[in-house]
């Protein structure tokens, strides 16, 4: 037998590697590889959950019984889902994959600026974010987690979410097959945040492909991505530079990693920053540029998650914590805005025809 | 303003007379008069070329122009969905309305033509431009030529030498006649090619807007804008003129505030080099000072050539530019490059090679069609219309000398026709032998329309008039009339705005500062503009080029992003927001003022 890779580092993997780590994890390895500045970090592969799973269930049984099921019986789903999830987060963990997570965390840990360690640990599923079926949000993610005991727990918690209840319905609703599904976890250096937010590199509510849509918050991106803030909104030209469109909001909310060690709080901003733009117009600038280099790297247009830590210096504390293929405007693209004609003045003649000539 | 619920302006019948203004009407011709069933019609003030009451003569400007646009637009090209303006006089403001086809079958006759009329210009541009430019300059240098009218006491003895068979006095009217047809010509010929220019940027600045629905129109307007177009040069001018009076060592003489006579005098006694400045002086001033001061459409808008201290209150700030080391220079490669590129990433941006080719299509006719839409103002608003003015004060000069008016600038506050019935007058009197009687006549009326004309300075007048139009959509109606759908809010919501110290216009150059307000509403006033102030104004004029490298922002009533001085404001890297409709009245001057190029917004601070 080949030796299991069990974890991978964000500079071996790329965007082909997505069977092996999963798509977020092979979408930060892709980035970091096309050298954008992501936090760093790595993947527990889908072979290492196989392995684990394959232990746990030699007949496969977990596989064949959520095939059974009708996506319309939840109380099925329900059942079947705690049974699983049980199971995953209690089942001993072989040795070297326990030792190969622990040295990884070990490594990151070493970074010099990390000294404390906090990791985000999020799931990394080989279904997820593909341009095709947005399957966001559907696993868990896991932040501020410190301590090699932890981060595996946690790593056990992301595989078990591949069997949650809304998981499970959103796979049999669509009937995508359990073979084959597996689920990569990343554990990556977690980020201080500033503040953070999205950028979108194609307007979300126009399909405008001329301009960056930017929103920025205080503190960690949970706030604005759970809604409970109203950022401050940017739109900018991908062309001029020009910052078209300023919206400062009143930031009232933020989320900011829990003193006492692990987890996030949520927390009241401020009065003093309530009112004031979270980014100055060159962080502005320097993130619709990396925006950019994303966009021109995956020749498509980006729905990007970003921070700014606290912790790193100017020129080197901005961040990428994810990009994804926009999918809302990619399926409306069909009609073209107008197509040429004989002459070039025909358009004219058409504009001023009172609608008597087809524009 | 809108009076109630069913969104209408207020109506014309509606319209009060100004205090002390009475008889304001007895200036213009009757059939500028609003009429009781022009209530039922839609009217906007054309606030962009007549942000001043009416003087009686300068009224012919807006009955020309109208002819002439109509012309094109109604008879000759046969636009399909809009006829010609109608325009009406009230409190000496011009408030002017479309006339728009709308029965389908009209619509279908008239596109017909249209294809065939529209197409053969756009096919023959290049070259009907080039005869164009011909027939400007020929009835320029006519117009130039026409003598100033003289009665002399016994006609010359070439009148008889020569067998003329004709008197002076025939020749007063002939002069006239000749200025008041070549007046009009020119203005058929200002419209000749415009209509058809504008229908190409429509269609592009359209375009753009569904493409990139979130870009700026200013940033179109970019990709449009020439670089390299006649109305730059007179400012080019004096940046030149500046660097010769380095290089002549002449330089001392251009202070702040320094009087052009003062200048010219002192340059007399600073020997060959005071010269040599002068002779290049000189050949600045032909042609490129028959600038006007404003943008052509009033008597009292004068040439450069006529007022040096437009251009000379520019140029000890461009010497001090100079000696500290900054380039005066246009940057046009620069310039031209970042079009190139600005073009190219829209161009990348499209979706398809077909959108790409259309867009090619579109911005290629705009291309075609931008040196016409420039250089033409400089032909007629700028050289034409201030050199027609200029030789009717000389008949005012004719009539001072006679003893009828008081000064020569008395005659423009007679209509045309008037004048006319004056120089029979003249004429008969001068044959006959005896006085002519219009002193008596006259002199009372004049002064009386020069007291309402102050008075009605005064009047705020409303952005429209009557029932607003459900949807002025139609592309033709909006570039024939200047506004939009969003005009029309704008200007109801700030009429209506909670926030009367907030006003809000189009944005038409980025960029955000605070400063103090200098308030113009005669642009006669240029000079008294201060450096880091905040220009206020009717209607942002394009000579005042020089001035943009003074002020800190510039604001506006009336204007759009493709205006002149929309295009210098953002070459000047200066934020300018236009078409706000009542800022002059709303702002004072010395007030402190936020003004946001990128969202179109001025905000009194004090």
């Amino acid at each position: 037998m080949a030796a299991l890779n069990i974890v991978s580092r964000f500079a071996e993997i790329g965007i082909q590697d997505r069977p092996s780590v999963g798509g977020k994890g092979a979408s930060l390895g892709e980035l970091a590889r096309a050298g954008i500045r992501v936090p760093s970090g790595c993947v527990v592969t889908t072979s290492a959950f196989e392995r684990f799973l394959t232990i746990l269930d030699p007949q496969g049984s977990i596989r064949r019984g959520v095939s059974k099921l009708s996506a319309q019986d939840s109380a099925a789903i329900v059942q079947l889902s705690e049974q699983v999830r049980a199971q995953i987060e209690c089942a001993p963990l072989p040795e070297d994959l326990q030792s190969a997570i622990a040295a990884a965390y070990e490594e990151l840990h070493r970074a010099p600026e990390n000294a404390t360690c906090p990791v985000a640990i999020r799931s990394s599923a080989t279904s997820e974010d593909s341009a095709e079926a947005s399957f966001a949000g559907l696993q868990d993610t896991y932040l501020w987690v410190r301590g090699s005991d932890s981060v595996i727990r946690h790593v056990r918690k992301c595989w078990a979410s591949l069997y949650s209840v809304e998981s499970l319905t959103y796979r049999r609703r669509l009937n995508i097959p359990e073979e084959g599904l597996a689920m990569g976890v990343v554990i990556q250096q977690m980020i201080d945040s500033r503040c953070s937010g999205v950028m979108f590199t194609r307007s979300p509510t126009t399909g405008d492909r001329s301009v960056v849509v930017l929103e920025a918050s205080w503190g960690l991106g949970s706030a604005i991505v759970s809604g409970e803030v109203t950022p401050d909104k940017y739109v900018i030209s991908k062309v001029t530079g020009e910052i078209v469109q300023r919206n400062v909001s009143t930031k009232l909310r933020e989320h900011l990693p829990n003193s006492h060690g692990a987890g996030v709080s949520d927390q009241e901003v401020p009065e003093e920053r309530q009112n004031i733009p979270c980014l100055s117009d060159d962080e502005l600038h320097a993130l619709v540029t990396i925006a950019r280099q994303v966009e021109r790297h995956y020749h498509a247009p980006q729905d990007i998650e970003w921070a700014v830590s606290r912790n790193h210096s100017p020129g080197g504390n901005l961040f990428l914590l994810q990009s994804r293929p926009e999918t809302v405007w990619a399926a409306k693209d069909k009609a073209p805005v107008a197509a040429p004609k004989g002459k070039a003045f025909d358009h004219v003649i058409a504009l001023l025809s009172g609608g008597a000539l087809k524009k | 303003m809108p009076t109630d619920a069913k969104r209408t302006f207020l109506l014309p019948s509606q319209i009060t007379e100004v205090p002390g203004a009475a008889g304001w009407e007895s200036m213009y011709p009757y059939y500028t008069k609003f009429q009781p069933e022009d209530d039922q019609r839609f009217w906007f003030y054309n606030a962009m070329h007549f942000p001043e009451p009416m003087p009686a003569f300068d009224a012919i400007t807006g009955e020309v122009a109208y002819e002439g646009l109509g012309a094109f637009t109604t008879r000759i090209f046969v636009f399909p969905t809009t006829m010609g303006i109608e325009h009406r006089i009230a409190n000496g403001r011009v408030y002017i309305t479309a006339n728009p086809v709308s029965d389908p079958a009209e619509i279908g006759r008239r596109l017909e033509l249209f294809q065939e009329r529209a197409g053969y210009y756009y096919e023959n541009w290049n070259r009907i431009l080039g005869e164009w430019t011909t027939r400007m300059e020929n009835m320029i240098r006519e117009i130039a030529a026409i003598q100033a009218p003289t009665l002399p006491e016994h006609a010359p003895i070439e009148n008889v030498t020569n067998a003329t068979g004709l008197g002076e006095n025939h020749y007063i009217k002939e002069k006239y006649h000749r200025l008041l047809e070549l007046y009009s010509k020119m203005w058929h010929h200002h419209f000749e090619m415009l209509m058809l220019g504008y229908g190409a940027y429509m269609v592009f600045f359209q375009f753009c807007k569904k493409a990139f629905p979130e870009t700026p129109d200013q940033t179109i307007a970019r990709m449009v804008a020439g670089i390299e177009v006649l109305m730059f040069r007179p400012d080019d001018e004096l940046k030149r003129l500046a660097k010769k009076a380095i290089e002549h060592n002449v330089d001392d003489l251009f202070t702040a505030d320094c009087d052009p006579q003062d200048v010219l005098a002192a340059m007399q006694k600073r020997g060959e080099n005071g010269q040599k400045w002068l002779a290049e002086l000189e050949k600045s001033r032909e042609p490129w000072f028959h600038m006007s001061t404003g943008d052509g459409f009033y008597h009292h808008h004068l040439s450069w050539n006529d007022d040096l201290s437009v251009p000379f209150s520019a140029l000890p700030r461009y010497v001090e530019q100079l000696r500290q080391g900054v380039s005066l220079d246009r940057p046009t490669e620069k310039l031209k490059e970042e079009r190139t590129r600005i073009i190219g990433e829209f161009r990348e941006l499209l979706s398809s090679p077909d959108e790409q080719q259309a867009f090619d299509q579109m911005l290629g006719l705009c291309h075609l069609v931008f040196p016409f839409v420039e250089d033409h103002k400089f032909y007629c608003e700028h050289w034409f219309t201030t050199l027609f003015f200029k030789k009717v004060k000389t008949f005012g000069a004719l009539l001072v000398a006679k003893d009828v008016l008081v000064e020569a600038d008395d005659i423009f506050h007679l209509q045309y026709v008037e004048i006319e019935s004056l120089l029979a007058d003249l004429s008969l009197s001068w044959a006959g032998g005896g006085k002519p009687l219009g002193r008596n006549h006259w002199r009372p009326i004049i002064e009386k329309r020069k007291r309402i004309l102050g008075r009605l300075k005064d009047w705020n007048a409303p952005p429209a008039l009557g029932p607003i139009p459900d949807d002025i959509s139609d592309p033709a109606l909006q570039m024939l009339w200047g506004i939009t759908n969003e005009t029309l809010e704008t200007w109801s919501s700030s009429a209506t705005a909670l926030d009367a110290r907030e006003i809000k216009g189009f944005a038409a150059s980025p960029g955000i500062v605070e400063g103090i307000a200098r308030v113009l509403k005669n642009v006669n006033d240029i000079a008294q503009i201060r450096e880091g102030e905040i220009l206020v104004c009717p209607v942002t004029a394009p000579s005042w080029g020089p001035v943009f490298g003074k002020i800190k922002a510039a604001v506006s009533d009336i204007g759009g992003t493709m205006s002149h001085a929309a295009i210098v404001a953002r070459e000047y890297g200066l934020p300018a927001v236009v078409g706000c409709g009542s800022a002059t009245t709303r702002i004072k001057t010395g007030q402190r003022l936020r003004v946001d190029g990128n969202r179109g917004i001025v905000r009194i601070l004090d």
